[in-house]
Parts: C-alpha cells; sequence; structure tokens
C-alpha cells in the first residue's frame, strides 16, 4: 500500500450506510494505490455529498443534484485526475435526474458511487425518487404515490458501459466492485444500498441482507438483454454486483486534442496563437 | 458619403448570404460598413429584412433612412418604402411590385438561366455594386473566398449578370482596406479564446447561440472544449468545475438561461471559483422577444444568486470593447476568484460592423496561480483569511501531498463544513472585502462628446453607437452635449460622473428598458438623480438618428 488515507469525523448517525461505503471507498483508493493529490471527489449536497469532507482527497461539494456537471468538466480540464462522484438517491435520481441521463449518454470517465437508502435522510424522511410505490413516509402519510425509479434498468437504457450494485453490509464485495469502476474507462454506475437507520424503516439492514446476493461466477457481464433482466429483479431477491461492463469510447477520446495531448489544464496560453483567427474577419 | 442599403423578404430567401457577400465587398472597397438585422424567431417565411450602411467614415449606428430597398418580395416594398431618402430606389425583380416606381430587373430569370434559382441575390449584389460604380473584382474576390467549385462559378457568373444590367448612377472611390469586419458575439468568441478560454459550453439561446457556435468552430484547432450541455444549470456548474480543475472557462446565454444559471452563480460566490459568465440579453419576461434586444437585465444580473457574494459586471459596447472586456473578464475573474459577469444584447451580438483589426499583443493573461509557496501551513488552505480576502489558489493534482477542498456550505479555512458563527462572520468578511478590491479594478464610463457639458447623457453598453452619432451631431449644432456610456457597470464606476454632475444642466438616462435600471443605479450609488429619461422598450435598436430626434425633444 502507497499510502494511507486520513479519515476525519463525520456527522452521519451512528450505524449509517455512510460508513461502511467510506470504509470500502478508502480500502478501493488504497489498494489501487492512488493518492489523495490525484484524486476528486465531486458531490451534492444530502448526507452521502459530505464524503469529501471526511476523507482527506480533493474535493468539490457543490450544489444538490448539481454533483455530475463539475465533474465533467473537472475530468475535461485535466484528464490525469480520477474523478468520483459521491451522491445520494435523491441527489442523483430526483433533483440531478437530467444530469444523470445526460452524463450517461456522454460516457465521461467518472466513477460513481450512489449511497441509495430509498428515503430523504437529511431532509428528514421524505421519499426518494427510489422509495417503493406505498410506502409510508413522514410527508407522504398515505403512501408514496409515483412509481420508484429504476436506477440500474434506466442507465442500461441510456447505454451506459459499466453498471452495477452494491452493499454496504458487504464491504469486501463493494471494494472490489468500486476498483472496478475507478478503473473503468468511462461512465461507470454503481447503486449502493444502505440502510437510513433513522428514517427507512421498511428497507433496514435486515431487509437488504436478506434479499440481496452475488452475481453467479458464470454470469455475462457483457450480456445487455441480461443485465436487463437482473436490473428488474427487485423483489424477494435482489442480485448485486456487476450487473454489465463492456468497452465504449469515452467522452474525453473523441475530443482528438485532449486524447492526443497534454491535459488542457497543462497547457501553455498564448494571446497571440488566437490572432490567426483574424483571417475570416477580413 | 453615407450610404444605406435595407434588403427584406421572407427568412430562407437567402438575403443572409446576400448581406454577408454585400458586407465583406463594401469592406474590402475600403468603407465602414455598420449591418443590423431585424428578423422573426422562424426558419421560414415572415418578413426579415437587414439594413447594411456604409460610408468613407466611422460609423456607429445603423441608419433607419435607406438609399436602396432591394426587395426580395412586394410586401418588403409595402412596409419599407417609407423609409427611402429622397434619391432613394427600390431594386427588384421584373414580377415583384410591378405597378410600383422600381428599378425591375430579370433577377430570378437570369438565374434560372444559369441553373441555379438562389442565386438572383447575388445578381442583384451585381446590380447594385454597378449602382454605386464599384469595381466587379471587389465582389469577385469575396465570392471566391466564399464558395468553392460549382457554387463558386454559378455565383460569379451570377454577380457579373448583375453587374451588367444597370449603368453606373455614382462614381465611388475605393479606399484602402485595413478593417475587420466582425458583430458582438464573435468579437466575445474571439476575447475569450485569445484569453486563453480552454472550456465553454451553453445550451443554444438566441441571440447568444453566435458565441457557442464561434467557439465550437475553433475548438479543435485551437484546443478548447465545447459542450452542449443539457441545460444552462448544468452549464455553470459544469464551467465551475473546468475552472476549480485550472482552465479558463466560460458558458453563456440569454436572460432565460441566465435565470437557470443563478443557483450555480451563488455557488461560484461561495466556493470562490473564478469564471466568466455572459448574458446575451434579449427581452423579457419570459421568452419575451427572442430575436430582438433589449437592456432589461442589469438589475437582475447585480442582483442575482442568493445570499451576499462579491462579482463583477462589465458591459460591452461594440465589438471591438467586446473582445478586450472579455478576455481581461478573465483575469479579474482569477485575480479575485469571483464570478465575472459580461452583458451584451442582441444588438450588439449580431451587428456586423467594421473595427480596426484587434491587438493581441494587448492581450495579457495573469492566471493568479500558486504552487508550493501557498504551503505556509502544514496543510493547504483553500480559504486562508488574508488582508484582502484573496486566498492564495492552487490547482487540484499539482502538489504532492496537498488537496483542494472547495465547499457549497459554509466553511473554515481548509473548505471543511463549519457551523460555527464567528468563523461565517469572517468568512462572509473575507468574500466580501473583495468587492472593495473590485471598487478600485473597475474603469470609469468612456466620455464622449464635450468634456464638461451642459447636457450630459448617461447610458451604457451596446447604446454607445447610436449615442455617439447623435451627440456628434448635435454638437456639430452648437448644442453643449456629452455622454458617459458604462462599460464596467458593477461595481459602479461613480468618478467621472461626480466630476461632471455640478455643470450638467441636464442629465439624460438612455436606456433599452422601461423602467431605467443605470438611472436608479446612479441614483442609488452617486446620490445623483437624471433630469430626463429616453427608453426605448419595443424591441428594437435605437439608431443613432431616432435617438438625435428623442434628444431634441428635451434640449
Amino acid at each position: 500500500m502507497k499510502y494511507e488515507y486520513e479519515l476525519y469525523e463525520p456527522s452521519w448517525c451512528p450505524g449509517c450506510g455512510n460508513y461502511m461505503i467510506r470504509t470500502a471507498l478508502k480500502q478501493a483508493l488504497e489498494e489501487l494505490e492512488l493518492e489523495p493529490h490525484e484524486v476528486v471527489i465531486a458531490s451534492g449536497i444530502g448526507q452521502a455529498a459530505k464524503m469529501p469532507h471526511y476523507i482527506k482527497v480533493n474535493g468539490f461539494n457543490g450544489l444538490h443534484g448539481r454533483a455530475l456537471p463539475p465533474a465533467i468538466g473537472i475530468k475535461l480540464a485535466n484528464k490525469n485526475l480520477k474523478v468520483i462522484v459521491e451522491s445520494g438517491d435523491g441527489d442523483t435520481y430526483g433533483e440531478g435526474g437530467n444530469h444523470f441521463i445526460h452524463t450517461i449518454r456522454r460516457n465521461i470517465d467518472i466513477a460513481h458511487f450512489v449511497h441509495d437508502n430509498q428515503i430523504y435522510g437529511l431532509t428528514k424522511g421524505q421519499a426518494s425518487p427510489t422509495t417503493a410505490m406505498g410506502q409510508k413516509t413522514t410527508l407522504q402519510f398515505d403512501g408514496v404515490k409515483m412509481e420508484p425509479v429504476q436506477p440500474l434498468a434506466l442507465a442500461l437504457t441510456m447505454g451506459a458501459g459499466f453498471v452495477a450494485r452494491g452493499f454496504s453490509g458487504d464491504i469486501p464485495h463493494l471494494v472490489e466492485i468500486m476498483k472496478e469502476a475507478i478503473n473503468y474507462k468511462g461512465y461507470a454506475l454503481v447503486d449502493i444500498f444502505q440502510p437510513c437507520v433513522v428514517w427507512n424503516k421498511v428497507n433496514t439492514f435486515a431487509w437488504y441482507k436478506e434479499r440481496v446476493y452475488h452475481l453467479p461466477e458464470d454470469y455475462d457481464y457483457t450480456n445487455r438483454e441480461e443485465a436487463f433482466k437482473k436490473a428488474m429483479e427487485f423483489g424477494d431477491k435482489i442480485p448485486i454486483g456487476i450487473l454489465y461492463k463492456v468497452e465504449k469510447e469515452t467522452y474525453e477520446d473523441k475530443f482528438d486534442f485532449i486524447k492526443n495531448g497534454p491535459p488542457l489544464v497543462d497547457r501553455e496560453l498564448d494571446p497571440m496563437d488566437a490572432e490567426k483567427l483574424l483571417e475570416e474577419f477580413i | 458619403m453615407d450610404y444605406s442599403i435595407l434588403v427584406g423578404g421572407e427568412a430562407g430567401q437567402g438575403m443572409d448570404t446576400f448581406a454577408r457577400l454585400l458586407e465583406k465587398t463594401l469592406k474590402r472597397s475600403g468603407f465602414h460598413v455598420f449591418s443590423h438585422s431585424d428578423y422573426m424567431s422562424r426558419v421560414r417565411g415572415g418578413h426579415n429584412f437587414i439594413y447594411i450602411r456604409f460610408s468613407d467614415k466611422p460609423l456607429y449606428s445603423y441608419s433607419s433612412k435607406v438609399d436602396i430597398i432591394f426587395a426580395l418580395n412586394e410586401e418588403t416594398v409595402e412596409i419599407h418604402s417609407a423609409k427611402l431618402k429622397e434619391n432613394g430606389v427600390i431594386i427588384t425583380d421584373t414580377n415583384i411590385a410591378k405597378d410600383k416606381d422600381a428599378i425591375h430587373l430579370d433577377l430570378i430569370k437570369t438565374a434560372k438561366s444559369l441553373r441555379n434559382s438562389r442565386v438572383y441575390t447575388t445578381v442583384g449584389l451585381g446590380a447594385i455594386l454597378k449602382y454605386y460604380g464599384l469595381p466587379l473584382e471587389k465582389g469577385e474576390e469575396v465570392i471566391k473566398d466564399e464558395f468553392k467549385d460549382e457554387i463558386y462559378r454559378v455565383n460569379i457568373n451570377a454577380l457579373r449578370a448583375g453587374y451588367a444590367m444597370l449603368d453606373e448612377e455614382y462614381k465611388l472611390e475605393t479606399l484602402e482596406d485595413d478593417k475587420i469586419i466582425i458583430n458582438g458575439n464573435q468579437g466575445v468568441g474571439l476575447g475569450a479564446i485569445a484569453a486563453g478560454c480552454k472550456f465553454y459550453c451553453g445550451y443554444p439561446m438566441t441571440p447568444s447561440t453566435g458565441i457557442l457556435n464561434y467557439i465550437a468552430a475553433h475548438g479543435n484547432d485551437m484546443g478548447i472544449a465545447v459542450d452542449q450541455v443539457e441545460d444552462e444549470v448544468a452549464a455553470l456548474n459544469m464551467a465551475l468545475g473546468a475552472s476549480y480543475a485550472g482552465v479558463r472557462a466560460m458558458t453563456g446565454s440569454s436572460g432565460g438561461g441566465f435565470s437557470l444559471m443563478v443557483e450555480a452563480l451563488s455557488l461560484a460566490g461561495m466556493i470562490e471559483v473564478p469564471v466568466v459568465v455572459i448574458n446575451v440579453q434579449r427581452p423579457g419576461p419570459a421568452t419575451g422577444f427572442p430575436t430582438r434586444t433589449e437592456q432589461g437585465d442589469l438589475r437582475f444580473m447585480i442582483h442575482a444568486g442568493h445570499g451576499e457574494f462579491p462579482r463583477m459586471i462589465m458591459a460591452l459596447r461594440s465589438p471591438e470593447d467586446a473582445f478586450y472586456q472579455t478576455a481581461r473578464a478573465f483575469n479579474i475573474a482569477e485575480k479575485y476568484q469571483i464570478p465575472v459577469l459580461l452583458m451584451s444584447d442582441q444588438y450588439l451580438a449580431d451587428s456586423m460592423t467594421t473595427q480596426m483589426p484587434f491587438d493581441f499583443s494587448k492581450i495579457q493573461i495573469e492566471r493568479y496561480i500558486s504552487g508550493e509557496e501557498a504551503i505556509t501551513d502544514e496543510e493547504y488552505k483553500r480559504y486562508k483569511f488574508t488582508e484582502d480576502g484573496i486566498s492564495p489558489r492552487i490547482l487540484p493534482g499539482k502538489i504532492p501531498g496537498q488537496v483542494v477542498l472547495v465547499d457549497s456550505d459554509e466553511h473554515d479555512e481548509w473548505g471543511n463544513i463549519t457551523e460555527s458563527d464567528e468563523i461565517r462572520t469572517k468568512m462572509v468578511d473575507k468574500r466580501l472585502k473583495k468587492f472593495e478590491g473590485l471598487k478600485e479594478e473597475v474603469e470609469e464610463p468612456w466620455l464622449i462628446g464635450d468634456e464638461r457639458p451642459e447636457n450630459l447623457i448617461v447610458s451604457w453598453g451596446s447604446t454607445y453607437g447610436a449615442v455617439r452619432e447623435a451627440v456628434e451631431r448635435l454638437k456639430k449644432e452648437g448644442i453643449s452635449i456629452g455622454a458617459l456610456v458604462f462599460g464596467d457597470i458593477w461595481p459602479l464606476p461613480i468618478n467621472r460622473l461626480l466630476e461632471l454632475k455640478d455643470t450638467a444642466k441636464k442629465i439624460i438616462d438612455v436606456e433599452q428598458n422601461a423602467t431605467g435600471q443605470l438611472d436608479s443605479l446612479i441614483r442609488e450609488e452617486a446620490l445623483i438623480k437624471s433630469t430626463h429619461k429616453i427608453l426605448k422598450y419595443d424591441g428594437r435598436p435605437f439608431s443613432g438618428d431616432e435617438l438625435y430626434v428623442r434628444l431634441k425633444e428635451v434640449l
């Protein structure tokens, strides 16, 4: 191990799934031998989005729902940075839904870890886009009236090249998924189940524990149809692991001058280089 | 000499191409050119027209009185005939406005005989060049630059055929061609590229799209990542990400899109990441007049964003000003680690005008990025408290062992979330200290006309051209008149205004909005009240001659 990541005291509730996700993240970064200055965590707002404050890395803790656009800007500006997005289910699939869809379309090299507890934590227990229909919450007194978002199926539909699900209660398994996602060249979505011990009395640790199972060894993660089936399996049994992974050209590599040159941030700037552009106005 | 040509017709009839060829030919003939388009928000049909004015002296505005109406349809003749000067003529096709007094030419028939009916406007171009006695070669040269192969050949033949159709009415002397012809959007784009902007993103929105198009066209060549975003919310957030990582970044839109950026503008203020944003204004509220002009967003831009944080706002006055100010905006954004907002409008954005070639050696790139020397404590503090409120800025990934944390929550010096009342107060003060620096940074408004005028006009941004023409004309009549035209407008520079207020008997506010937003800003910042207001908010820009008439009413 090249470097041991420093951790800071979080303000998460005792027993929160975020602790385990942080443990897995720390281990993944250390095992990948990435140093803190080489990594940026972009996040929005919510309990998950506090991650860059609790582990020593570069951090862009922006606005609720807006974790992805800055991450895109960061990657285009400096392709050498490892860009990770940490955000919650409301942040990603609710407020940031449009950015989520269009980031998948771009296939930019970002690892996206969504802490999915199927509830709003920081705002105290309202339904999130992944809360089950009919579930009663602190706001939806007579139950949620909307269908939940199926994030993995949605990502597959949009053409994502890396789609996975993890569980905060299975750290060794989550570490491996995170490492694969960080190393994946392109947009990698990892939806991570985590219990919210305060606000979600339905999707508890035990609820997840009973349902999740590892995808079998011989599962073919390059088969998109199979991945769809697994993504829709959301009942008594829910598969975790890498549902889909194929190679795709990244967004940044589609800019030849980014692909074949130094990071944009390292380019020399000289106003005289632009003087030739006057030509078209003569 | 001072001539004006109006070309009018439906969208899709080829008048943009005609105008481009004519403008360039006139410029290559050594004239000053000012061209203004009046177009509707539609792709086909409707009624659009373009004023193309040219002179041997510098021009700052269009003229609403014209010498030639080049009518591509009957409607153009009906709508615009009243704009003809005394010796003015209508030039049109044989089959258009048959019963009207006009120079009827076989434009369409000739184009058809060349097997490309679309080139009838080029036939007209040839006729107009001949009308003014301009050399055919100037037109040929432009067509050679603009077209290739078969399209080139058919246009050359069309031009020559048109040139043979008329006799010379004038015999204009060509002059030395030492200028460029450019519009405000291109000036902004070129300024950004010269300043080393490496990231630009936007969502298409008239009239700002020209900047996005211009920069995108040079993206590969100049190494600029251009992203067409899913919405303007993404736009400013993305630009902030790029700037955080260390490249000069910019985004732009019109008022509606800028509205969507407002949340992220507040973020820029909080995280102290430099960024340049342009609002190419059009009349609102809401969708308003998509293709027309207004200066209605000044107050909005000064106050946009929740919370209190510093920003600087520059209004652009001409394509040349757009070029230099856009480049300067990047320096100021990085010096103070703030958002710098640029204000343009449809009139400036779309008007093609001749300007002296921009001097790229005048553009300085000043980045204010620190290295190891910024690490005075063991760990880098992104928000270190300093005398002037500006904390040393390092870039993520550049110094091993050091990380850069920016946070939209209230934060401590390291960028970590805090709930401390003491730190909160110090951080607010730190951010607002930068505004004190900006007050020293701003440039005083341009003064046009008399140095100590009895009649003092105050205006800002794109009204510069019309104001300048009107002032020059009134001065010639012996009237004591001058104008202050604000470029830097927030913080409002007030020194020159304070110097002139005591000798000014009348202070006349000239703006393209309904509420006199600059006027109220001056009252607030300088405690000076205007005596008269000349406001226009019909979506059409002031011309110099129109403003002259309106000024006469109050002088």
